[in-house]
């Protein structure tokens, strides 16, 4: 299994997408992104309001064949895509596509809640929607005038 | 006998090119498998839906294009990206006659598959030779 780290909490704890935002800034320079990751399911993050999403694409799986496990700030996409049954006298003549299983954890900026997770599969493309628990929510502290 | 498919090389960019919808155009990923009755073609294209392909055969150059849908999850922004999204485009030359008519297309779970059977007078003929 491949763990991805997105994130090392830096000078701005309540900014968690920062280390993100850096590695974006990598691939603005033209890094390859298989250059980069090399690991399958390739993903795309999102940042929305105390909610993260993640994005991969999928082919030629059904959906019934993907396993999502979420655990506090880690979520693990994995999965088997079968090889087409041919005929016994079928001949390969070009084989690009991948088959088989795979597994890929992705490091989260925070928390999320395993019960408040939302996927949906379209067209060979996964998007998993996950939120920050209330609980662990910055809050902003006002100072009380004396 | 057997079917030779050729990639049109100079038609087909393994870089992907800007297309005219300003999105990038992507080369699919193939596989080719070949039986009996004719060739089994399938190509990876996440994020393009059944009425999103194009196929178009002309003669023996069998163009497939696919029109990609942009994931944009509602009230995100994009912080990390591994993957780019557009459209897909790959050209093959075929080596004998397909039967037009009977291409079988399919698309499932972003990948095409496609059905070429051999046209009629391009299978081989078994030639009985009667005694005289």
């Amino acid at each position: 299994m491949q763990i991805t780290p997105f994130l090392a909490f830096d000078a701005d704890p309540f900014d968690p997408f920062a280390a993100l935002r850096r590695l974006r800034s990598d691939a603005a320079r033209g890094i390859p992104a298989s250059d980069r990751a090399g690991a399958f399911p390739a993903v795309n993050l999102w940042q929305g309001a105390d909610s993260i999403a993640v994005t991969a694409e999928i082919p030629g799986i059904a959906p019934a064949d993907i396993d999502i496990t979420v655990h506090d700030d880690r979520v693990v996409i994995s999965g088997e895509r079968r090889p087409p049954e041919a005929a016994e006298d079928a001949v390969w003549l070009r084989r690009e596509r991948a088959y088989g299983k795979f597994s890929r954890a992705i490091r989260l900026p925070y928390r999320v809640d395993p019960d408040r997770v939302e996927a949906r599969f379209h067209d060979g493309v996964l998007k998993i929607e996950l939120q920050r628990p209330e609980a662990d929510k910055p809050r902003r502290i006002r100072i009380a005038s004396a | 006998m057997s079917t030779e498919v050729r990639e049109t090389e100079e038609t087909t960019a393994a870089e992907p090119v800007r297309g005219d919808r300003d999105t990038p155009v992507f080369r699919p990923r193939a596989d080719i498998r070949e039986g009996k009755g004719g060739v089994t073609l399938t190509l990876e294209m996440p994020g393009v839906g059944p009425d999103g392909v194009d196929i178009d055969l002309d003669r023996r150059v069998l163009t497939i294009r696919g029109r990609g849908r942009v994931t944009q999850p509602e009230g995100f922004r994009q912080v990390y990206a591994e993957y780019a999204e557009g459209d897909y485009e790959r050209v093959f030359t075929l080596s004998e006659e397909i039967d037009e008519a009977a291409i079988r297309a399919g698309m499932a779970n972003g990948v095409l598959t496609l059905e070429l059977p051999r046209a009629e007078a391009a299978k081989p003929r078994r030639i009985e030779v009667r005694a005289g």
